[in-house]
């Protein structure tokens, strides 16, 4: 019973943040949606079992991703955004769109449904941070220092694009 | 009480909706930022059905996979804010609509 | 020694690269001549030695080897793999053998030519492609060598390119060499629609399971009349017959080495293998060896006649090679295929060394800078004096390519006229094939006679400040070889009325167990005294010649051509224009050709070609102006158009 309340609750609490990302006009009500859809997320994991991955969720992306996004925009000042409200031929696709894509998704995901049942294992064992230790060091040895590089290739990157240039005309 | 016992398709359709909110998102926003946050929302959206599917399997890959598109989003929310910085700096400005260097 | 077997193909190749892209690469090389020969002459030597152990080796049944697989697509499987059988392996050891002795040769015939390094990397190159001719299990792989003889053939003739003259006959044999291998072509697609592959073991097959099932005519319709005269228009462009005998002539342009090699002994004689190779599917369509026989005789005539107008020395040479290879093909002609390439292997021993020889007299003659052209016999003469090895190799030869009984000559001619002339009961056309056949041995005693007494005997026609002097012994020995086995050669075939063929060690020791010749064994026994009749008219008829050819020019020297000149009458000059073969693809062929291609110039590339080039440039340049409207650059029209395809997509995948 508790664990149908929480999942319901962050479920909706989740899909909630992530309508505030898309239609809220003001860039920062925006950022704050998106942290409560990721703190949802979260919450969704931890009810998955899977408490590493919901601990990195809350650090790396609550924590670390968002705050270098509210930094951006605070940086750069920006003004709520002005909504259209007339009819725009793309716009009304993009909804089109969307709408189908979630039906499609619907369709498609209704094979998986039990009705009045869980149907998940009764325990996950990558749950937790040993087992996902022992799988990153052995088979996913190769991505995971990969990933390294990727990483740096990034910070670099980051640096070259943000420097100031200063051209010679 | 028992329909809402959650399974499998409710954790997937909860992970549908996120993804689908995120593609509407990326094509009617305006501002960079935002639509960059959106395509967030539609990683994690993917994260979600991953973890989904690998408790469902027990099984690491999923899991694993979820570890890694958090590493590469971090490198990309890295990339693609210096490039909105960029932007502005040369802009003024930074509605995507705006912004049409691409057609040449 | 089967793991060495390779090297017998690969070992040229090797030879031809190293002297080529390290003669390119390295001056050091470029300039060590003796490095350079010596390299090239034991690329060819050592794979000679082991097809000398193959041959000693062999085991009765075809040894196969394969390099590695080229080919594979449905029932078709094409590999790099080579056959030594008792054809291949002869032919294998007459063309390293003759190749090694003319690379020995040419160490000391180029010595000094800026080329040095690229003519043996040419030599080597050649024979790599012909070995990969005479081994290939398969008709793609050979046609391979085929080509690759072809080209070679080019780059020899052009050798020396800056001489327009030269570079023109060399692109005259290519030009005239593709007809015969378009039909090459041509006959290798029927071969694999008839046979369903294009292996040599595989026709094989086919043919003898169609002659025990259905019958022939049966199984395979026409199809094999069309693929036997396919096959021999593509001999007679290689082999030099009428029609296409016309680049061979003018192929002399090249080093003379490169005439003895190429355009006497080896590849001229590809066209003679491959019918041999072929010779069940011949047999089964005697229609065609019918065609082969008449065109044989009339090219053998007609090359006879014209050599003895000639008073180039290669040139003379270079018509009775077409002369003796229509011989070969009169051989073929009348289904006897072990007779062809017997005549092809005595032919590769008198007439490289007749080559050879010719080149060490040019060199003379060269060195005594008294004469213009170092090749015309009109100034010769006498070398006998100065030169006694050559002269005595080039007597020797010229001896035995008339025909003089114990020479190998004398074996091999005579086999061929007596094959033809039994398949004259049969058929009576043979009869006044074997006429025109006899008639071209007079002929050929004839002019061989005359060349040979003109150069060296008599007296010296030049006047030299230098005296001309024999060639050095690099150039000597092979002469020496090449002639002692022009004499002895013979002896492996003797004929057929000695012990009934079993001393023709051969036919019956080695090339029947692979060859099926064309039974005569019935009109061989009926007729027998004829055996007899041309053995003796063989005989007669080339001593007779010989020794009146020399009475006659020893008493009129030069002055006996104008002699011959009155007694042909008329016909002289048709021989002399060399029955105006040239002049007719020149009017026929060439010079349309050129008419249309200056009208095409004109008309169609400026008009048709250039408007549809620039029309589809100008069309892209259109649409892409209306297209690029597309191209908004806007982030949000990609993203919404690359949603709208997902989904269908995704649609596309739940409901199509």
């Amino acid at each position: 019973m508790v664990e149908t309340f929480l999942f319901w609750t962050f479920a909706i609490l989740g899909i909630a943040g992530a309508v505030a990302l898309v239609f809220n006009p003001s860039p920062v009500y925006a950022a704050l949606g998106l942290i409560l859809n990721l703190f949802s997320i979260a919450a969704l994991y931890l009810s998955l079992q899977a408490e590493f991955l919901a601990v990195i969720q809350i650090m790396v992306y609550a924590g670390a991703i968002m705050v270098l996004f509210l930094f951006v925009i605070m940086l750069l000042n920006l003004q709520a955004e002005q909504m259209e409200t007339r009819f725009d031929l793309r716009r009304g696709l993009a909804f089109i769109i969307g709408l189908a894509f979630l039906g499609e998704m619907f369709y498609i995901f209704r094979g998986f449904a039990t009705p009045g049942q869980s149907s998940f294992p009764a325990e996950f064992s990558f749950g937790r941070v040993e087992r996902i230790g022992q799988e990153m060091m052995t088979h996913f040895l190769f991505p995971f220092e990969m990933i390294s590089v990727v990483l740096l290739a990034a910070l670099i990157g980051a640096v070259v694009v943000a420097r100031k240039h200063t051209y010679q005309d | 009480m028992d329909f809402l016992q959650p399974n499998v398709a409710s954790y997937l359709m909860v992970s549908a909706a996120m993804f689908a909110l995120g593609v509407i998102g990326v094509m009617i926003r305006r501002n960079g930022i935002v639509v960059f946050m959106c395509l967030e929302l539609m990683l994690n959206a993917v994260n979600l059905a991953l973890v989904t599917f690998s408790r469902m399997h027990d099984n690491a890959t999923g899991s694993m996979l979820v570890f890694f598109v958090m590493c590469v989003a971090a490198a990309e929310a890295v990339v693609g804010l210096s490039i909105v910085l960029a932007l502005f700096r040369n802009k003024l400005d930074i509605d995507i609509n705006k912004v049409n260097i691409f057609q040449w | 020694m089967v793991a060495l077997y390779p090297l017998i193909i690969l070992l040229p190749l090797a030879g031809a690269a190293l002297n080529g892209l390290g003669g390119l690469r390295w001056a050091g090389l470029r300039r060590n001549e003796s490095l350079v020969g010596l390299i090239g002459t034991a690329c060819v030597a050592i794979p000679f030695l082991v097809l000398l152990s193959a041959f000693f080796a062999y085991p009765g049944q075809p040894v196969t080897f394969t390099l590695f697989s080229w080919i594979q697509a449905g029932g078709l499987d094409i590999s790099f793999s080579y056959t030594l059988d008792e054809l291949s392996l002869l032919m294998g050891l007459i063309v390293t053998g003759v190749g090694a002795l003319i690379h020995l040769y040419s160490m000391g015939y180029m010595k000094g030519d800026p080329g040095y390094y690229k003519f043996f990397a040419y030599l080597n190159l050649f024979i790599f492609a012909m070995n990969n001719l005479i081994l290939a299990d398969n008709l793609l792989v050979m046609f391979l060598g085929w080509e690759g003889v072809g080209l070679c053939s080019y780059l020899l003739i052009g050798f020396w390119y800056t001489d327009m003259d030269k570079s023109e006959a060399a692109q005259k044999a290519f030009i005239v060499n593709r007809v015969g291998d378009f039909a090459m072509l041509l006959a290798m697609f029927w071969v694999y629609n008839a046979f369903g592959t294009l292996s040599f073991s595989g026709i094989e097959e086919g043919l003898r399971a169609a002659e025990s099932g259905g019958g022939l005519a049966a199984v395979f319709g026409n199809k094999l009349t069309w693929i036997g005269a396919l096959v021999f228009i593509a001999a007679t462009g290689k082999s030099a017959q009428i029609p296409l005998f016309v680049w061979l002539p003018d192929a002399m342009a090249g080093p003379t080495p490169v005439s003895a090699l190429i355009h006497a002994a080896t590849m001229v004689t590809a066209g003679i293998y491959l019918m041999a190779r072929m010779n069940l599917l011949f047999l089964a369509t005697p229609e065609v060896l019918t065609v082969v026989v008449v065109v044989a005789g009339l090219t053998a005539l007609m090359a006879a006649l014209i050599a003895v107008t000639q008073t180039d020395i290669k040139r003379v040479l270079a018509y009775s090679t077409v002369s003796q290879l229509g011989f070969m093909f009169m051989a073929l002609g009348a289904g006897a295929f072990t007779t062809a390439i017997f005549h092809v292997l005595t032919h590769a021993f008198f007439k490289a060394c007749l080559f050879l020889g010719s080149g060490s007299v040019i060199h003379a003659m060269e060195h005594t800078h008294a004469v213009k052209d170092p090749q015309d016999i009109r100034t010769m003469g006498g070398l006998g004096k100065f030169m006694p090895s050559t002269s005595r190799t080039f007597w020797i030869s010229t001896l035995a390519i008339a025909g003089i009984p114990g020479l190998s000559g004398f074996f091999s001619k005579d086999e061929i006229l007596a094959h033809v002339f039994f398949n004259g009961y049969t058929q009576p056309l043979y009869f006044a094939v074997w006429a025109v056949g006899t008639l071209t041995a007079v002929l050929t005693a004839f002019y061989m006679t005359r060349l040979a007494w003109l150069t060296f005997n008599g007296t010296p026609r030049f006047h030299a400040e230098h005296a001309p002097h024999e060639s050095p012994a690099i150039m000597t020995a092979p002469l020496w070889i090449l002639g002692v086995l022009a004499a002895v050669g013979g002896y492996i075939g003797l004929p057929y009325i000695v012990g009934e063929g079993k001393f023709h060690l051969l036919n019956h020791a080695w090339l029947e167990h692979r060859i099926t010749n064309r039974d005569l064994h019935h009109a061989m026994e009926v007729h027998h005294t004829m055996e007899y009749f041309l053995l003796a008219l063989a005989v007669l008829i080339s001593v007779g010649t010989v020794y009146w050819t020399v009475n006659f020019y020893r008493k009129h020297e030069l002055a006996g051509d104008n002699k011959v000149k009155s007694f042909f009458g008329p016909l002289y000059r048709l021989m002399e224009g060399k029955f105006y073969w040239d002049e007719l693809y020149d009017n026929a062929l060439v010079k349309p050709f050129f008419r249309l291609g200056r009208t095409a110039l004109q008309w169609v590339d400026t008009r048709l070609v250039d408007g549809t080039v620039n029309g589809v440039g100008m069309t892209a340049g259109g649409l892409g102006e209306f297209f690029r409207k597309m191209q908004t650059g806007l982030i949000s029209n990609y993203v919404t158009i690359i949603g709208a395809g997902v989904v269908l997509m995704i649609a596309y995948l739940i409901f199509g």
